[in-house]
């Protein structure tokens, strides 16, 4: 019996402990690179939390403005933020990775490598043109694409909490 | 008996194929450009817009055009530069076939100063563009269009004077690697007007950099 409640406790400590670090940092700029059906899983998730899925580039301007506005989302709010870069893959190492670490981004950050975008954009959203940047906002079943960069961290803000 | 039962079930798996299919194609080709922009079978009005070479150039400057290969690309963007070498490769192909790339620079310079006019005359020398390349000064052209980003490709098929819109979207299949490409999307589209033949597809999408 006295083993059991240890073992209740332990499980109870196990489960704390993994609430209080939601948010994994990803202190050495790791970038996970996936083609898109290795991605799609991301975009269909059912677990009841809610995902702001972000499609951006380093070279794109209206994106790096954009990305305070969701890095204070991530940092203030109960929600998933996953950045979808579309850099291009031979510039992962010189232009991506020195980007995340110059703006200390901790972010998960998703090298999407799939050349074949006329066939994965339509499954992101079928009214997407392939314009960047672009954010899907969902929880479970419930979702939206917003197909333009947000101007301020309120609009963004109004999106996300009409979801939650 | 037997027969009929087998001719029956053969028409209707062949008819609800090709429903199948229109569904697909339909939708494609209502949803590959901004709303207001030109639609698959619209008419492209024509434009006059100033060129590298200083001199403003329309489609009615092409009398003997067979149609045109309508470019929107950039400096800036690494999409567009990764098609570079490719959009020329298309001109010379198909300029004297009839179908001359038109290229224009659809971004506001004030908004990046790699896209100024000065900068488009200099990467044109340095790639050695074969085709005109215009700026969209006050950007009254691109919009008419519905150009989202760069690169976006419109051809355009001349028909009794009119300049109709037959294809819109990316170049080819595979942005990164030019080696890898399975559909050549612009080559077979300009192929198929040339025989006389329907392009398919009529509209695919790409990554690409938004128009500022």
């Amino acid at each position: 019996m006295k083993i059991l409640w240890s073992l209740m406790l332990l499980f109870t400590l196990v489960n704390c402990k993994s609430d209080s670090e939601k948010k994994k940092q990803n202190e050495d700029f790791s970038i996970e690179t996936y083609n898109f059906s290795e991605l799609e899983s991301f975009l269909h998730k059912k677990d009841d939390k809610l995902y702001v899925v972000n499609f951006w580039a380093t070279w794109c301007k209206p994106c790096v403005e954009e990305l305070p506005y969701l890095l204070k989302l991530s940092e203030e709010k109960n929600i998933e933020l996953i950045l979808v870069s579309l850099d291009l893959p031979n510039m992962k190492e010189s232009q991506l990775k020195p980007f995340l670490q110059k703006h200390n981004i901790k972010e998960k950050v998703i090298l999407l490598d799939d050349p074949n975008s006329n066939a994965w954009i339509p499954k992101v959203d079928k009214n997407w043109q392939g314009a960047i940047p672009a954010t899907k906002i969902y929880k479970n079943d419930n979702s939206k694409f917003i197909a333009r960069p947000f101007r301020n961290y309120e609009e963004l803000l109004d999106e996300v909490e009409q979801m939650m | 008996m037997r027969t009929l039962k087998i001719l029956t079930t053969s028409a209707v798996v062949v008819v609800i194929t090709a429903f199948s299919f229109n569904t697909v194609f339909d939708e494609n080709e209502n949803s590959n450009s901004s709303e207001n922009g030109y639609k698959i079978g619209d008419v492209a009005e024509d434009f006059s817009l100033k060129n590298i070479d200083g001199k403003m150039l329309s489609l009615s400057d092409f009398p003997n055009a067979k149609g045109f290969i309508v470019t929107f690309t950039t400096n800036h963007c690494p999409y567009a530069k990764a098609y570079e070498d490719r959009i020329i490769k298309l001109d010379k192909k198909f300029k004297n076939k009839g179908y001359p790339v038109i290229a224009i620079n659809p971004n506001d310079p004030t908004k990046n100063e790699e896209d100024s006019f000065a900068n488009m005359q200099l990467r044109a020398r340095q790639k050695g563009f074969t085709f005109p390349y215009l700026i969209d000064e006050g950007q009254q052209v691109y919009p008419k269009f519905g150009a989202t980003k760069t690169p976006h490709v419109y051809i355009l098929e001349k028909e009794n004077g009119e300049a109709i819109v037959r294809y819109i979207g990316a170049i080819d299949d595979n942005y990164q690697d030019e080696s890898a490409v399975n559909q050549h999307f612009v080559q077979n589209a300009v192929d198929a007007l040339l025989n006389g033949k329907e392009v398919k597809p009529k509209t695919t999408k790409a990554i690409g950099c938004s128009i500022k």
